[in-house]
């Protein structure tokens, strides 16, 4: 088991920052957590990454890894005698995790995000239709993955369940800004309640942001054009 | 259950190209299926229903989509020979880093280069030499992306050269003057039989890339 001094560069409203530590308190590895200042880049991140110049880097014996299901697989292989299993065992399921790890991050969460940069309630509505279709394949997902287990990785939360459910924080806020619920018991069922699973789960309650907190945030990051 | 592999594929696409060199590099017999991308097949469409794209690695009988995944998917499978990702951890996501900058970065800017012209051309050329040139300097003096062995980084990127003499053509420059060290190390990968076997002609793939040109840039 590697002891070694782990730095994770990030910042505490950042879903893929938040998926390093999670996949971090699954392993139960210590690490110092290096804060960015909003608005502004250290220089460590900027020579940890200088390729993409972006958040989180994970440092490891002074050695960097970056973009984030690639620090949550490093994580899986480097501390592989410890905790549960992050990417699930056979060849096929891992596939599957990826194949869906990528869906999340290239489509859903374009059109996730677009909702808050929408200009105009026409731009808005479109987004929201297509959140709405994205989110029922991801239902539809989690059925065929979990396989009637309580996530998608099965009994404990894996690499699916960390790429999707980082979004939790940052999904309450877009619904509570477009008005509008995405995750509920009629529509997506097997969703609400993994949701609710996911976030008492103990790596991830104690890192979850207040979604209040994130809401400011949000208003900081994406200002509302002036009527 | 005897292993039954079919990939669907488009001869020219640089992403095919992968799962075409990842199986050649195990050695596993595999029924190759040319698409017909303006009528795609049932099979396609009922194998890739999200995305509806080539490559389709079809493994008995179920599906695995996106070509940097089927390439660790037929690493994981077939782990008896010629390993593709490195065994450390570090040098895994090291392995991982590269083939996500290349599929993030090199496509978008390479589309520009020959789908365009005028400044947003040469925007695109300036893009995509600039982002040849970090992989250039990645490489470095090594032989291969990884090391001394051929592994991912190199199945990752190998199939973009059969579209640089399109490219050439049609932003007017010389990839191998820019970066001469990515082409040396081209023609190492090209002594390879899996590469030597899954690559098209690259005065084909011109031609191609010729005619699809019309329809983005009417002369």
């Amino acid at each position: 088991m590697a002891t070694e001094d782990v730095k994770l560069i990030g910042s505490w409203a950042s879903v893929f920052v938040m998926r390093a530590k999670i996949a971090l308190h699954l392993k139960s590895i210590s690490y110092e957590f290096l804060q960015e200042t909003f608005g502004s880049k250290s220089e460590l991140l900027l020579k940890s990454n200088p390729v993409h110049k972006k958040m989180p880097v994970l440092i490891h014996a002074d050695k960097p890894v970056c973009e984030s299901n690639i620090i949550v697989q490093y994580i899986d292989e480097a501390w592989n005698s410890s905790g549960p299993s992050i990417l699930p065992s056979h060849p096929y399921d891992r596939a599957i995790a990826r194949f869906w790890a990528a869906y999340i991050d290239d489509q859903w969460f374009i059109s996730l995000r677009s909702i808050l940069t929408a200009q105009g309630e026409e731009e808005k509505k479109a987004s929201i239709a297509q959140v709405e279709e994205r989110t029922e394949l991801l239902e539809k997902a989690f059925n065929d993955c979990s396989k009637g287990k309580p996530f998608f990785n099965g009994d404990h939360i894996g690499y699916l369940d960390i790429a999707l459910g980082s979004f939790l924080g940052w999904w309450r806020v877009v619904e509570l800004d477009a008005n509008h619920k995405f995750l509920d018991e009629t529509k997506t069922p097997s969703l609400a309640k993994w949701a609710e699973r996911f976030c008492d789960d103990p790596a991830v309650k104690p890192i979850m942001p207040e979604i209040t907190k994130l809401a400011e945030f949000a208003r900081k990051l994406f200002p509302k054009p002036q009527a | 259950m005897a292993n039954e592999v079919i990939l669907l594929d488009f001869w020219p696409s640089m992403f095919g190209m992968r799962t075409r060199i990842a199986l050649r590099e195990k050695g596993v017999e595999f029924e190759y299926r040319e698409e017909d991308l303006r009528n795609k097949s049932p099979l396609l469409l009922q194998m890739n229903p999200i995305h509806k794209k080539i490559p389709v690695l079809i493994h008995n009988g179920k599906p695995v989509n996106e070509s940097i995944i089927q390439v660790q998917y037929i690493d994981e499978v077939w782990s008896h020979k010629n390993p593709i990702l490195p065994s450390d951890p570090y040098q895994r996501a090291q392995a991982r880093f590269w083939a996500d900058f290349i599929d993030k970065k090199l496509y978008d800017a390479q589309r520009k280069v020959w789908a365009t012209k005028g400044e947003e051309q040469e925007a695109g050329k300036k893009d995509f030499i600039e982002i040849l040139k970090t992989l250039e300097s990645e490489l470095g003096d090594k032989p291969y992306f990884g090391g001394d062995d051929f592994g991912y980084v190199d199945i990752a990127l190998i199939g973009f050269y059969t579209w640089f003499p399109a490219y050439e053509k049609f932003a007017n420059f010389s990839i191998e003057s820019e970066v001469p060290k990515l082409i040396a190390w081209v023609k190492k990968c090209l002594q390879r039989e899996s590469v030597a076997k899954s690559l098209p002609d690259p005065e084909k793939v011109t031609e191609f890339v010729s005619e699809l040109r019309k329809k983005f840039v009417p002369e």
